[in-house]
């Protein structure tokens, strides 16, 4: 992924921050600048999410694409927040402690790097909390 | 708004081509096309190509150009048009098609899907295939496409009777079907067993589970029904096309188990031909995974939700079956060949339709396709019928 495509997220992929509709009040993440129920008569701001959710599904990646090969296996779900979005990540546990339903919070890990001497790409994952 | 009719199709082998390249591979199928419409290329007004990833692939853009010019059509001019919604590109480039011809603004018009995915390795092949669901969002976090599937089928399993050995039964259907398809990329029958003692890609999806990567083209000619004489005896009517989206991300979805553009582009499909479930007499589906099988049976409805496995299990969707599925080998059989995909499920029902699908062929007068884009993005679904 090139740098600039990398940097400009850093606000949303380090610090777990979205959007709200201050209109119908629902809230994103991954951010979006365009209510998708409220459309043009929404109106969003930022948001900073709490970092608390359940793993609504998951999977064991076994076979990954070359920049994740080297991470295999790992623990990959969709996680929906207390607030109500729902997003993909990797959950940093063992792939049997895996389980839908955990309870999980964010936190600041590695997740990629291009190759050896290219980003570093650094993101929200999540771990059990219980 | 004009009836269109089918009245040629061709496909090439679904394989490993390491010796064919990517616009040969085009050429051959679309000369099966004509040759098998009767028509000559001056004949053609249009060309639609579905590709998925030709830049990334074999790091060619400008496909409708190269299309064109090596089916010898670039001298006389015909327009043509590349056509990209990820594995539903070919589906989606048929329906450029048949809108063309039904408007009236073009008459005899190919619809063609084409990818040339050997030529890179398997690590690069799923990176772009990732790419068909949300780079930013999901690829970012280390998604795969097995691995986006494969979520899918824990969230369904979680909340409807399937189990692992049903889900299996897809896969050894599909491969008994492939294995009576002369184009068909695996033509070896397989048993419950190989699907579950292979190896684990992305749990609880096995290799077996897994729609191969493929190289292969297809094509099939469209025409007014009108002047359908014209070309053959057995032309292929175009009773529906639909088309719906939904959200990019699987994590987005309403329902994570439900490809609610599969429900809105089926029911668009049976209201615009006027028909239901119960008319019709086979389908080509999308399994790019066992499970999208199983989702794909009951969004288009011809089961209820959590019903499809034992279905399958019974042989209810089998050759013979009361609803065959899949009668090609399906994506994991026939093998995948993203942006052709589309075109040749819309050759294996005119096939079956005409009576020439051989030691596969089943008793038929409507059938219908669905192709699916990333993990459910776009659908395409079409109703054919004789």
């Amino acid at each position: 992924m090139s740098v600039s495509r990398f940097w400009r997220k850093i606000p949303q992929r380090y610090n777990l921050v979205g959007t709200q509709c201050t209109n119908c009040g629902r809230h994103f993440f991954p951010p979006r600048s365009l209510c998708p129920d409220c459309r043009r008569s929404g109106h969003i701001v930022d948001h900073q999410f709490n970092g608390e959710g359940t793993v609504v599904t998951y999977t064991v990646i076994r076979s990954a694409s070359d920049q994740f090969e080297h991470t295999t296996p790992y623990v990959l779900a969709i996680v929906e927040l207390d607030e109500g979005p729902r997003l993909t990540a990797q959950v940093a546990c063992l792939p049997e402690e895996a389980k839908i339903g955990m309870r999980v919070h964010s936190v600041f890990r590695r997740v990629a790097a291009d190759g050896e001497s290219g980003t570093i790409h650094y993101g929200t994952k999540f771990v059990p909390s219980e | 708004m004009r009836d269109v009719a089918v009245i040629g199709v061709g496909c090439t082998e679904f394989g490993e081509h390491w010796s064919t390249s990517f616009r040969d591979l085009f050429v051959n199928a679309g000369a099966l096309a004509l040759e098998d419409a009767g028509i000559s290329g001056e004949k053609i007004d249009a060309l639609y190509v579905g590709n998925m990833s030709a830049g990334r692939f074999v790091e060619q853009e400008h496909i409708g150009a190269l299309i064109a010019d090596y089916a010898g059509l670039a001298t006389k001019n015909v327009p043509s048009t590349r056509v990209e919604a990820a594995c539903a590109s070919g589906g989606l480039a048929f329906r450029q098609a048949v809108i063309a011809v039904a408007s009236g603004m073009e008459d005899v018009v190919v619809a063609a899907g084409v990818e040339k995915m050997t030529d890179v390795g398997t690590g690069a092949s799923v990176d772009m295939l990732a790419s068909a669901a949300d780079r930013e969002w999901e690829g970012f976090a280390g998604a795969t496409f097995p691995g986006l599937y494969a979520m899918i089928a824990n969230d369904y399993m979680n909340r409807y009777p399937l189990t692992r050995e049903q889900l299996a039964q897809v896969a050894v259907k599909n491969h008994e079907n492939g294995a009576k398809n002369p184009i068909a990329q695996f033509r070896n029958r397989i048993s419950v067993d190989t699907v579950l003692s292979s190896s684990l890609v992305a749990d609880p999806l096995r290799l077996f589970d897994c729609s191969p990567i493929t190289d292969g083209a297809a094509a099939v000619v469209v025409v007014p029904l009108e002047r359908a004489h014209e070309f053959t005896d057995s032309p292929v009517r175009v009773l529906a096309s639909a088309q719906a989206s939904d959200t990019i991300s699987l994590h987005d979805r309403r329902d994570i188990s439900t490809l609610d553009a599969t429900v809105a582009a089926g029911k668009r499909a049976f209201d615009l031909a006027g028909l239901s479930h119960k008319d019709i007499d086979l389908v080509e589906v999308h399994d790019c995974f066992t499970i999208a099988e199983i989702c794909a049976i009951e969004d288009l409805g011809f089961c209820k939700k959590g019903e499809a496995g034992k279905l399958t299990a019974e042989g209810v969707t089998a050759l013979g079956g009361k609803i065959p599925v899949n009668t090609s080998g399906g994506l994991k059989a026939c093998g995948h060949p993203v942006g052709a995909t589309g075109i040749k499920q819309i050759c294996e029902v005119v096939t079956q339709l005409r009576g020439d699908a051989g030691a596969r062929q089943v008793d038929a007068e409507i059938g219908m396709t669905h192709n699916v884009g990333g993990t459910g993005a776009t659908v395409v679904v079409h109703i054919l019928g004789v």
